[in-house]
């Protein structure tokens, strides 16, 4: 039991949100787009981490500036471009497609593609081969004959 | 068909090979964000004096039809890699006449004072960003960073990080050469 306790105590921390009170709009509507909204901006900072859930000043400024400009009535994609177009694909945590892009967002196809090629071509080569270990006609005529003779000597 | 599938190995061993070639090289920095101000204009930004300063604050309509590139430096009195950039950009400018102008990000006043009191002041503008709203409307991610505007107002190269030692200060200046500063520098 003491050690649950303890347990409890030490994950705790790390729930804890990012989102400091006094960011918090009154408006739980704008408050809840808010929230979408930073978590599709990363923080320029911790590269990992969307700016909803960091502790960094820059990723602090950001989301004050997401709600600044929420309750100044842009739309969602008004505060993205808003920060995209000063911070760059960079900051999306859903990167647009283009050309810089373009290999990040169709590496999972080709690659599976050419799993499933590779996979067919070893598949079939393999089954080929099978049908070409059977016996030819003429090999079949031999074995034919064969047995007919030993029937043959078998009778006599 | 089953030849070629033998090349299959080499393939891979080229291709993760090439990889990690890439990823060795001690050139390439993976933390390095490509800013998306350069070749744009500066970005609009206003902002008040430090109080306490003499030197004046600046905004977006100086940056524009200076006769050479500027200088823009974001710091604060409480970065330490400030304190060691500082004596670079001291002596940009005293030796080789290089206009410097600062961005005093989200520092007190007071601080920034005794700050430039105690290490001299080479910046001929200073903004007090005490919000952090000019930072990113400059895309900062952390202080220090450094922008050359080109005359036109034009951001020509960002620097992210002090510009201390040998390998920044070379990269550095070589940004400011092709800006034109030596130029003019060679003219006047």
């Amino acid at each position: 039991m003491r050690h649950l306790i303890l347990l409890i105590f030490l994950i705790l921390p790390m729930a804890v949100f990012a989102v400091e009170p006094d960011e918090i709009l009154q408006d739980s509507v704008l408050e809840q787009r808010a929230r979408e909204i930073s978590k599709e901006l990363r923080c320029v900072v911790c590269q990992n981490q969307d700016i909803d859930s960091s502790n960094a000043g820059v990723a602090r400024d950001l989301r004050i500036l997401v709600r600044e400009r929420l309750v100044a009535g842009d739309s969602d994609e008004e505060v993205i471009n808003y920060v995209h177009s000063r911070y760059g694909d960079y900051v999306l945590m859903r990167p647009p497609f283009n050309l810089s892009t373009a290999a990040l967002w169709l590496a999972p196809f080709v690659l599976a593609l050419s799993a499933l090629l590779i996979g067919w071509s070893v598949l079939s080569a393999s089954r080929r081969r099978k049908t070409a270990a059977g016996l030819s006609a003429a090999e079949e005529d031999e074995v034919a004959r064969f047995i007919e003779q030993n029937k043959v000597s078998k009778e006599t | 068909m089953t030849r070629a599938l033998a090349l299959i190995p080499l393939l891979i061993a080229l291709v993760f090979g090439g990889f990690f070639l890439w990823g060795l090289d001690p050139d390439r920095d993976p933390n390095d964000i490509p800013s998306v101000l350069i070749s744009q204009p500066a970005p609009e930004f206003n902002l008040l004096e430090v109080d306490g300063l003499a030197t004046p604050s600046f905004s977006q309509a100086d940056l524009v039809g200076n006769p050479g590139p500027v200088i823009v430096n974001v710091f604060a009195s409480w970065c330490v890699p400030c304190r060691a950039e500082h004596a670079v950009l001291t002596q940009l400018v005293e030796r080789e006449g290089q206009r410097l102008f600062g961005i005093n990000y989200k520092d007190k006043p007071e601080d920034a004072v005794r700050w430039l009191t105690e290490l001299g002041n080479p910046y001929e503008m200073i903004g007090a960003d005490s919000t952090g709203r000019a930072g990113i409307e400059w895309g900062i991610s952390g202080v220090p960073e450094t922008f050359i505007v080109g005359s036109d107002g034009t951001v020509l190269y960002r620097y992210v990080g002090p510009v201390v030692g040998d390998d920044a200060v070379k990269k550095f200046r070589e940004a400011l050469d092709q800006a034109g500063a030596m130029e003019i520098e060679a003219g006047g």
